[in-house]
């Protein structure tokens, strides 16, 4: 299957061992989009390589930059000022239910429901819109600048979060009514790709596929970054771990997500949005890590510095790849429709798996 | 001489009429297929809240052409490893199969190709069921394991989903004793009722069926794209491609008809003995005059001179429609003498449009499930097949039949046949929902056994 298949996600190429319909092996090749991007942050300077973060997941461009500005904060030990910090965390959010309509359009695609697909890109144009008028870009937006923003929001930036807030809690109805109760949905997602929570930790998979296996475990509560610790929002959690309990959180995280906005926008604090790191940056010798919750799971980011303006290594944890890893063990014993479910639910962009 | 004359005629009415229509629908029906392409594509659009086809002609009207156009002038690829004469057969069977199954249908009282056939229906299932043999050869002729998987697939659902099928028209059948298709909607006609209402179960089992057998969403499986790329269509391209295209979706237009003919009273307008409905007959024509007045008044609206002339035409065209089917309805009150001689016309332009307008609705019903819902897995396809939809047929008939017995034994008539037949499908109902949850119990025990299985390795 792949990798020019039309539910692969792109390029991805999964080698099927088939007993008739049955998959009882498989084994996925990966590495068609490989661009060796932690080798180009070795000859960039620290803000140089700051537009290369969005080209790997860039569906979640905007993550990507939170998770690489932060990460370099850290190293510089500056300090994002408040106001560009829930800046950050309203356009991440944003970037977060962006991801997530990709990913149920998608998905609802491959399992051959039609529709959801353009409702869920209606929506997603509202966000994309939103980031356009903030930064110019839709897709790799490069949205923020290590120390905080380049851009100070745009007048009606409040109203537009709070517009498309108001209106995404009834276009999420929409979704469900079509999904959740429809007994072929059901049929294809429940049982299908079960992962157990011990399973889920031993493969190191994070994310909402970590959550529907039962773990309780989002970095935005257990090490809260940007202005997360500001705000009330609940981690929907799993109890199977099949594809069904993956469809379910990722819907209410959705909703949790447009909560988060909406208690943002109501107090965007006054004040500068940079902090004072200087045109050249030069970190101190020594490493970092640093992870945040991608939509996609933990984006960690490993940086080394040695003291001079190009970062000595640059590691980069993407959440997709070491969810891929789990993927044989879902896929094991189901048939072959189920393996284009499995894909889906996963939610891959190989742009972040290959690097 | 006029022997000779009124021989002559006999022989021509007895063949070539047949023949031409034989010539006319060959030659329409591509342009019809088109055109059901382009109001899918339309409704989808409407449902997924986009526009649609909007480039070829106003509002994307000629697009069906655009599309043939492109389909013929397309390179026409056999892949190497292909078995070249049966990749070349293939389609055309396909093709074959669905367009002769048009020759057994009656689109009215007046246009039938083969003309009062006695076997009718059975004819036209038997025929249409034989446009497997187009896609299984196409698989396997490819050789190319989607369209093998796509082909494979397509065969098990035919047969699993003909049997279903089948035994739904046996339940029609019961009611009109007979296979001739006129016959059957004149006993529609004199009894007064559809066999839709006295045979409901029949009628629902018979509309899942037919889904799975045209492979259609959300029986889509052998072609199922996110799966098997395109099925057993896969290595087709160009002409072959369109050819299974055509077939496809003739056969769509084959089981609306199948389901109109026997459970929506075929060309009959609806309540066509009631008087105080009469009224209906008038509905055709008001309706294409809408249409028209619609046209009309969106005409300024169009940008270009070019699609607003375009826009009259349509109009034009909707308002001879509607004068046409007008015609026998108004000419008896201006002059009752008329009302016999009218009689024939008046059968055969409204029953054209009753028919057409009852399929239509069936195909837009197609296409609503097409645009709502996700798609079965195959396992899950052949369980509602094998452990459904046969064992509720099967109970369907014996019910149905005990009901009929009933019936004639009280002797009740058209709408009181109601009395019998509403039991029957009440009890084949619950029948029904108990193998489902027996079905679902037994599923629930496997599950438990299998999901050790699954990761036993």
């Amino acid at each position: 299957m792949g990798p020019q298949h039309p539910s692969t996600h792109g390029v991805l190429r999964v080698k099927l061992k088939l007993d008739g319909e049955r998959v009882i092996g498989s084994e996925c090749v990966i590495g068609y989009l490989h661009r060796g991007v932690e080798k180009i942050a070795e000859n960039r300077t620290y803000q140089q390589f700051a537009p290369y973060v969005d080209r790997m997941d860039y569906v979640a461009a905007v993550s990507n930059g939170l998770g690489y500005c932060e990460a370099i904060e850290k190293l510089l030990v500056a300090e994002a000022p408040p106001r560009a910090r829930v800046i950050r965390t309203i356009l991440t959010e944003l970037q977060r239910i962006a991801s997530h309509l990709l990913w149920l359009g998608t998905h609802a695609l491959d399992i051959g429901a039609l529709t959801p697909l353009f409702y869920c890109f209606r929506e997603r144009e509202e966000i994309l819109k939103i980031l356009e008028k903030y930064c110019g870009a839709r897709l790799t937006t490069h949205a923020f600048r290590i120390g905080g923003l380049q851009y100070e929001a745009y007048d009606t930036f409040e109203k537009d979060v709070e517009r498309f807030c108001k209106d995404f809690e009834s276009r999420i109805v929409e979704y469900e009514t079509l999904l959740t109760n429809n007994r072929i949905w059901i049929g294809r997602t429940k049982g299908v790709g079960i992962l157990t929570a011990e399973d889920a930790i031993a493969y190191g998979v994070t994310g909402p596929v970590l959550r529907a296996s039962g773990v309780k475990w989002d970095i935005r509560k257990a090490m809260p970054y940007a202005a997360y610790d500001q705000y009330k929002f609940e981690i929907p959690v799993g109890t199977t771990g099949d594809t069904y309990d993956r469809y379910l959180v990722r819907m209410e995280e959705m909703r949790q997500s447009r909560l988060i906005c909406l208690q943002a926008i109501e107090n965007i604090p006054p004040g500068p949005i940079m902090a004072k790191v200087g045109k050249v940056l030069k970190p101190p010798p020594g490493e970092v890590y640093h992870a945040i919750e991608a939509p996609k799971g933990e984006l960690g980011y490993y940086v080394v510095s040695d003291g001079t303006v190009q970062p000595y290594r640059v590691r980069i944890r993407p959440p997709s790849f070491i969810n891929l890893q789990a993927f044989d063990r879902m896929v094991r014993g189901h048939l072959v429709a189920d393996v284009v479910a499995i894909i889906g639910t996963i939610d891959i962009v190989l742009g972040e798996v290959d690097r | 001489m006029q022997a000779a004359t009124q021989a002559t005629l006999d022989f021509l009415k007895l063949y070539w009429a047949p023949l031409l229509c034989g010539v006319v629908i060959v030659a329409v029906l591509p342009l019809i297929v088109g055109y059901i392409v382009l109001v899918e594509r339309k409704l989808m659009a409407d449902m997924q809240a986009r526009l649609g086809p909007m480039r070829v002609g106003p509002h994307g009207l000629l697009q069906p052409i655009a599309d043939a156009v492109k389909l013929l002038i397309k390179e026409d690829i056999i892949p190497d490893d292909a078995d070249k004469l049966v990749f070349w057969l293939a389609p055309v069977f396909s093709v074959g199969a669905a367009l002769l199954a048009i020759a057994g249908l009656a689109f009215g009282p007046a246009f039938q190709i083969a003309q009062d056939l006695n076997i009718g229906i059975l004819f036209v299932v038997g025929i249409s069921a034989l446009g497997i043999f187009g896609i299984v050869l196409g698989g396997w002729a490819s050789n190319s394991h989607y369209s093998l998987m796509g082909a494979l697939r397509s065969s098990a659902q035919l047969v699993s989903y003909e049997t279903a099928a089948g035994m739904a028209l046996v339940c029609g059948l019961l009611f009109a004793g007979t296979l001739n298709i006129k016959s059957i909607v004149a006993a529609q006609g004199t009894q007064g009722v559809w066999f839709g209402f006295l045979a409901p179960v029949a009628f629902f089992t018979y509309l899942v069926a037919s889904i799975a057998e045209t492979n259609r969403a959300p029986f889509d499986l052998p072609e199922a794209e996110s799966e098997l790329v395109a099925g057993y269509m896969t290595e087709f391209s160009g002409f072959r491609w369109s050819l299974y295209f055509l077939a496809e979706y003739t056969n769509m237009i084959v089981v609306a008809s199948v389901a109109t003919t026997l459970f929506l009273g075929g060309w009959l307008r609806p309540f066509a003995n009631v008087r105080w409905l009469n009224f209906l007959d008038y509905l055709p024509p008001l309706l294409m005059m809408g249409i028209a007045g619609y046209c009309v008044l969106r005409m300024p609206k169009q940008p270009t001179r070019v699609q607003q002339m375009f826009m009259l035409a349509v109009a034009g065209l909707c308002l001879v429609v509607a004068m046409v089917l007008a015609a026998p309805v108004l000419l008896p009150f201006v002059k009752p003498s008329l009302k016999e001689a009218v009689a024939p016309f008046y059968a055969g332009i409204h029953g054209g449009f009753w028919f057409i307008f009852k399929v239509s609705a069936y195909l837009y019903f197609f296409m609503w499930l097409r645009f709502t819902i996700p798609r079965y897995r195959f396992d899950q396809l052949m369980r509602l097949g094998w452990h459904f939809l046969i064992p509720l047929s099967i109970i369907n008939v014996l019910v149905v039949g005990v009901a009929l017995i009933v019936g004639s034994y009280f002797n009740l008539q058209g709408w009181a046949l109601l009395l019998a037949t509403t039991p029957a499908a009440i009890v084949a109902l619950v029948a029904a929902l108990a193998i489902l949850s027996i079905d679902q119990k037994k599923q629930a025990r496997q599950a438990g056994t299998a999901a050790t299985d699954f990761y036993a390795g």
